[in-house]
């Protein structure tokens, strides 16, 4: 079934443009004094919201012990190939018998999709909102546990960016931090 | 002409030029600022207090880069544009009145450079004099985005000045004159004796072929980036580059002092009797002169980041069909009427 | 100084005039004649004819110069591409013409009864006023006979470069 569509017909204020140049002008006037929605960044930082992925972190028990058991499921589950474990026996008695003694990232090479946070059996490795990480040298971004470790304990009780003294230390996670 | 008399105009020169430069930087910052604005973003405002300081940083820039000049191109008429186009947009101030008159050690001092007897059509001889700077860079560029950017540009301009000029026509019959100072002292007194009022297609018509004669959006055409990648000024660098910069926001100050001269009253505070009131009615005058042609400025920025460019053949046909029938009719019932007052 | 100021224009006006015909570029013809028509307005301001001075510049090169080089540019003429046979033809035409304008100007000069002696205040056109009444009074009919024929020429124009109407 076919339709009508009746065309618009302008009328005489419409071949005048005026009232339309006039409408358009008030829409960018009204931007003019609207608030602005730029982040100057390195003076204020955007702050992700929660199930962001950014930096890694590997996860402790509150008692000190880390999580991870050096399963390397999630080496398996990496598509970009970029985490290096190597396994050794735990130093603690109870429990878990193994334990990462080295568990390197390389951030190079990480894509970031966090198909080893949903690997992990231990949910020992998570990715943090932490996203201005980058560095000068190849080897500054290549982060073994210490710095994994490091990771959890900026991020562990807040988010990274809205952290009360957040600005005042934003030089931490640059080159030696690693 | 004694001594006094020289230093006065030589100062009075002095004072345009470097107010007419300084409004040229204020309007390359507040260009980017508003436009920022407009788009919800901040716009430069690191360098200095709110970023006012930009332009001086913008000008050393341009003062650094390498000069460069093309292979190929007419090197005499290439390095002559520029200044073709800058040295009219800057002399047309001379003529534009931007206050009452003053005293100053014991002699009357009017606040303008030059009272010609043919003002206004000395500002329309040098705005068509602009063209060549234009048209010339375009063709000693030896490029073929230049060279189209210079053919629009002068068939534009030429298509403009007389819908331009005929407007005019029409505040010059109500004034009598060809002098500024005349046409500003005719729109003294109330609110409603300012030619807005008087001659509102007039005005219109004024305002859309101002734009037109300056190159601004929507009839930017002859530099329409995403077409010419830069137009007139595609194979120009470094401090030329910043001349035909200039050129363009010199142009734009004189066009806003012009619509306020014409239509706006010039220096005229609404209510005020200025000349009588010695030199804080100077000072007002002035206050007033600058404040409207700074919203004509901002009208400028306001207008280029609202309206989308026109169609080449659509700026022809707004030319030729709209606006010069529409500056004729005008003139027509503008002199009709005069001519019955004054038969009465 | 006024003199000096004279000789310094008409000077400039000659020597761009004869450029204008021996240039070989003809963008670089139209910018001399340009530069020709500013001499000439600086000539009339001389002559205090204001409104004639910046007429000259508004029009002549504001105008119609632009166009001639929107002309050229749209042809793309630069260097003059020499037409032997029409060379000697054009010469001698153009010699025989200058000849006779300047016989007649000098003519017209020397002779006693003409316009020029008239003395300074008559002649005067350099008010918008003085000239405006001339034009509409003692010369209505030159003007209006002139606009007409401006108006046939360019019907003229349309219907020659229009096949179809």
């Amino acid at each position: 079934m076919a339709t009508i569509v009746k065309s618009y017909e302008p009328t005489f204020w419409d071949r005048l443009y005026l009232p339309a140049l006039a409408k358009g002008l008030a829409v960018t006037l009204k931007h003019f004094f609207r608030k602005k929605i730029t982040i100057q960044y390195p003076d204020e930082k955007y702050v992700p919201p929660d199930g962001y992925r950014g930096l890694h972190r590997l996860n402790k028990y509150p008692d000190g012990k880390i999580r991870c058991v050096a399963c390397e499921m999630c080496s398996a589950a990496c598509p970009a190939d970029c985490i290096h474990i190597i396994p050794g026996p735990s130093p603690w008695e109870d429990g878990k018998e193994r334990f990462p003694v080295r568990f390197d990232i390389d951030l190079l090479r990480c894509i970031f999709c966090g198909f080893c946070e949903m690997a992990c059996p231990e949910e020992a490795i998570e990715l943090t909102e932490i996203y201005d990480f980058s560095n000068y040298t190849r080897d500054d971004l290549l982060i073994d546990k210490e710095g994994l470790l490091g990771v959890y304990e900026l991020t562990k009780d807040t988010n990274y960016y809205s952290r009360p003294n957040a600005g005042q230390d934003s030089e931490a996670l640059t080159s030696d931090k690693f | 002409m004694d001594f006094l008399g020289f230093v006065i105009i030589c100062v009075k020169v002095l004072v345009v030029f470097s107010a007419t430069m300084l409004t040229v930087l204020m309007m390359v910052y507040a260009e980017r600022r508003v436009s920022a604005f407009m788009q919800g973003r901040l716009g430069p405002n690191r360098v200095g207090p709110q970023g006012l300081l930009q332009p001086i940083a913008d000008g050393i820039k341009f003062l650094m880069k390498e000069d460069i000049i093309p292979a190929e191109v007419n090197k005499p008429i290439y390095l002559l544009a520029p200044a073709m186009l800058l040295i009219p947009a800057l002399m047309t101030f001379a003529v534009i009145p931007f206050g009452s008159t003053i005293t100053l050690f014991g002699r009357e001092v009017p606040l303008q450079v030059a009272d010609l007897n043919v003002g206004i059509l000395y500002i329309l001889a040098l705005t068509s004099i602009g063209v060549y700077g234009l048209v010339l860079a375009g063709w000693a560029s030896n490029s073929k985005y230049s060279l189209i950017g210079g053919l629009r540009s002068s068939a534009q301009l030429i298509s403009y000045e007389l819908a331009m000029g005929l407007s005019v026509v029409s505040v010059i019959l109500l004034a009598g004159s060809l002098k500024l100072n005349v046409i500003v002292e005719d729109q003294q007194g109330y609110l409603l004796s300012w030619n807005v009022f008087k001659q509102p297609v007039a005005f219109l018509i004024f305002l859309v072929a101002v734009y037109a004669e300056t190159n601004r959006l929507p009839f930017d055409l002859t530099e329409a980036e995403q077409e010419l990648v830069g137009g007139y000024h595609t194979e120009y660098s470094s401090m030329k580059f910043a001349m035909f910069f200039t050129a363009e926001y010199a142009n734009m100050v004189t066009a806003a002092a012009l619509t306020v001269t014409l239509f706006f009253g010039g220096w005229d505070v609404p209510l005020l009797n200025e000349t009588s009131m010695g030199a804080l009615g100077a000072i007002l005058s002035v206050l007033s002169f600058i404040l409207k042609t700074a919203f004509f400025l901002f009208l400028f920025i306001w207008v280029r980041w609202t309206f989308p460019r026109f169609r080449y053949d659509q700026l022809m046909k707004l030319g030729w069909k709209v606006m010069l029938p529409l500056a004729l009719i005008n003139i027509f019932v503008t002199g009709g009427y005069l001519t019955l007052t004054s038969l009465r | 100084m006024l003199p000096l100021l004279f000789y310094f224009a008409a000077a400039i006006a000659v020597g761009t005039a004869i450029s204008v015909v021996l240039s070989r570029n003809a963008v670089y013809s139209a910018i001399l004649l340009v530069a020709c028509f500013f001499s000439l307005a600086l000539i009339y301001l001389l002559l205090e004819a204001y409104f004639l001075a910046v007429l000259e510049i508004f029009i002549y090169a504001g105008a119609i110069m632009v166009l001639f080089l929107f002309v050229i540019m749209l042809l793309n003429l630069g260097q003059e591409k020499a037409q032997e046979h029409f060379r000697y033809l054009q010469r001698g035409l153009s010699l025989f013409l200058v000849i006779v304008f300047f016989l007649g100007v000098s003519l017209i000069l020397l002779s006693d009864s003409s316009v020029l002696h008239q003395s300074h205040e008559t002649f005067s056109a350099g008010g918008v006023k003085v000239l405006g009444e001339a034009l509409f009074t003692k010369y209505l009919l030159p003007f209006e006979v002139a606009s007409l024929l401006l108006l046939v020429a360019l019907i003229g124009t349309v219907y020659l470069a229009k096949q179809k109407i």
